[in-house]
């Protein structure tokens, strides 16, 4: 008999900050870098606002993202303008990169679907998880399709990559050269599960091996290395070549408003990733490469009141009209529709008992 | 042409007109479908248009969803309906939400064709008729011809809407008969046919299950209306309770099991607006509450002549 190798495969992971040659990593004019710091505590005050309005119920769940911005606004910092992005649900810092309006990711969070409107090419949030990795697949396999020479990231978890979901459509986007990136904040917690119950997967990066497709391991706490990886998967996305990146990351919160994680997590191992937080970091990395100044320093103040002022414009908004119930169901209501829409109108607004 | 042949011709002259309808599905392409209703269209429209997809009901439909989004008019095939409930999730919960949860910024102009139902000995999973899911499921559109020159159009019909439609294709009937098809006949989505009128009670029915329909209502003594619904959600009630008015006795006959199939909801809409109108309880002759069986049981399962006559002559009797 004869046992060959026929198949070898690897994962790379890429950091960069505090590796020897961090230095040789100046891609970014000095602007950005700021810009890049700027966004990252536009979404940490984001959701410290958004926190502290769910405990005083004016909104009623929320799912903290706190820990993932360099995950998430490295990312789409790399996107151009015609890409388009897949969210799942904790992408909130994703959509501040994209300049999403702060007002309406208020809103959406306050449970009034108009936050959602005219959101350009970033898809509405998906809460069941993996499910929206197919329509990050389907819009990359349209582009491919379509001879476009734009991209498609979508956002996914480690507890996603058990769902088939997950799996179907990594083997869709490989078969059909989809202009699809798939990127899996690995943030070591599907609520109380713990990664290494999910999958017996060394990486989540080495599952893109099984379907033919390039998977790379980025340092999801380290925005330049975000960009790095996210630099190179679009090139290759662009051209037919689908990539899974797993930004390794943590998450510093609950996994929403709902939850208690202290009972499936001890105080020393969330210790251990605030030291890693993100914005820590990358402020460490600007006051030692010199671009740290007093404008920086004061942004915080800024943010606090830009995000404030978003909430506060938020919660002006009155709450939909009865008829938003049933005319968004059809493009236009069927028969049976429009009538139940008229007796709800004439109960609740007609005025009687 | 026949069901099938008109499923095929209406697929083909949707990807003439219109460069961004595509068609993908398990052995759509080369092989034209297990039913060949995707016969010879990859010759004339290529593989970039119509294609064999790997073997994933989910995937090949949350992949439309995403193609849909991005511009196309996919039209996907799911080989069996028994088999669509993997891509259930898919259907239900995204492509019928999209444009509610977008308000109106994004829309799902999806077709999912499903040959369904039994009578043709096939295995297991291969016999359901999941119409009463779909018909649950808000923002979809339910279609089920029963007719060649109905496929024909509805399909179109469907391949144009900008809501999703999941349609529901009677395979024991695909080749059953002929019809000489009018291709510029246009047939609305959201309106049921009269297929024959009659004064003394009304059989509403659609599908594989017409032709049992309209045989015993020709054969019966009595004066009987047949309503074939063919667009089962959103239902066109407006020409069944007009009928029931009429006759005052009604019998709903469908092939999927009885309890809180798609009759409950029919007898239901009738008791709610013609209640005063009828001189017998609505009633129903369908599949019985149990799994559709091995084909060596199937005879019983599915409704057949004796039944329907047994149960009209109990609705005009009463």
């Amino acid at each position: 008999m004869s046992r060959e190798t026929i198949y070898k495969g690897e994962i790379k992971r890429i950091e960069v900050m505090d590796t020897e040659d961090e230095d040789d990593f100046p891609w970014l004019e000095e602007e950005e870098y700021r810009e890049l710091y700027r966004k990252m505590v536009l979404a940490r005050k984001f959701d410290e606002k958004a926190f502290t309005l769910q405990r005083r119920g004016e909104i009623s769940t929320y799912a903290p993202h706190k820990g993932q911005e360099a995950a998430q606004v490295g990312i789409t910092f790399v996107m151009n303008d015609d890409d388009w992005m897949v969210p799942s649900f904790r992408e909130t810092a994703a959509f501040i990169g994209r300049g999403a309006d702060l007002t309406k990711l208020f809103q959406r969070w306050m449970g009034d679907a108009r936050g959602q409107k005219d959101s350009g090419k970033n898809l509405p949030v998906a809460i069941p998880v993996a499910t929206q990795n197919l329509h990050t697949a389907g819009i990359g396999m349209a582009m491919e399709k379509k001879e476009d020479d734009n991209a498609v990231v979508g956002f996914t978890g480690d507890g996603s990559t058990s769902e088939g979901d997950f799996h179907e459509a990594l083997n869709f986007a490989g078969v059909f050269n989809a202009h699809s990136i798939f990127f899996v904040q690995n943030n070591q917690y599907a609520i109380s599960l713990p990664v290494e119950r999910q999958t017996n997967s060394k990486t989540i990066a080495q599952k893109a091996l099984a379907y033919g497709i390039e998977g790379i391991q980025v340092d999801g706490n380290d925005i330049l290395a975000v960009i790095k990886a996210g630099e190179e998967a679009l090139e290759k996305a662009r051209n037919g070549n689908p990539v899974l990146i797993e930004a390794h990351t943590y998450r510093l919160q609950d996994h929403t408003t709902s939850d208690d994680s202290t009972r499936y997590r001890d105080e020393e191992e969330v210790k251990e990733w605030q030291e890693k937080d993100p914005l820590k970091r990358f402020r460490e990395y600007l006051q030692d490469h010199d671009m740290w100044d007093k404008d920086l320093e004061q942004f915080e103040d800024e943010a606090e009141e830009m995000i404030n002022e978003a909430a506060e414009k938020a919660m002006e908004i009155d709450d939909p009209e009865l008829e938003d119930l049933f005319d968004y169901v059809y493009k236009n209501n069927p028969e049976l529709l429009e009538e139940e829409k008229q007796k709800y109108i004439e109960l609740y607004k007609g005025g009687g008992n | 042409m026949n069901i099938v042949e008109a499923v095929n011709e209406a697929l083909k002259d949707e990807m003439k007109e219109d460069k961004n309808v595509i068609a993908y599905g398990e052995d759509v392409g080369e092989d034209g479908g297990v039913f060949r209703a995707t016969k010879d269209l990859q010759e004339e429209f290529g593989q970039d248009r119509i294609f064999s997809s790997p073997l994933a009901e989910s995937g090949i439909a949350g992949t439309a969803i995403g193609m849909s989004l991005y511009g196309f008019r996919p039209v996907v095939e799911m080989q069996f309906s028994g088999f669509s409930y993997l891509a259930f999730y898919q259907i239900k919960e995204h492509a019928s939400r999209m444009r509610m949860r977008s308000r109106d910024s994004f829309e799902v102009p999806l077709t999912v064709r499903a040959p369904y139902g039994g009578g043709i000995s096939a295995l297991e999973h291969h016999s359901e008729s999941p119409e009463a899911f779909y018909a649950h499921s808000q923002g979809l559109h339910v279609v089920v011809p029963s007719t060649p020159q109905d496929t024909y159009s509805l399909l179109r019909k469907s391949i144009q809407s900008d809501d999703p439609v999941v349609f529901l294709e009677p395979k024991k009937t695909y080749r059953a008969f002929k019809e000489e098809v009018d291709k510029d006949k246009e047939v609305e989505l959201e309106k049921a046919a009269v297929r024959k009128e009659g004064t003394d009670a009304t059989i509403i029915s659609w599908g594989a299950m017409m032709p049992l329909a309209n045989k015993v209502a020709e054969e019966s003594n009595a004066d009987i209306e047949v309503i074939d619904l063919r667009t089962i959600y959103p239902t066109d009630w407006e020409t069944v309770i007009d009928s029931v008015q009429k006759t005052g006795r009604a019998l709903v006959l469908h092939e999927a099991p009885k309890t809180a199939g798609f009759g409950a909801e029919v007898a239901t809409k009738i008791n709610e607006e013609a209640i005063l109108h009828l001189e017998a309880p609505v009633m129903r002759v369908t599949g019985p509450d149990v799994p559709v069986p091995l084909y060596t049981l199937e005879d019983y399962y599915m409704p057949d002549k004796k039944r329907v006559n047994n149960k009209l002559e109990e609705l005009l009797e009463f």
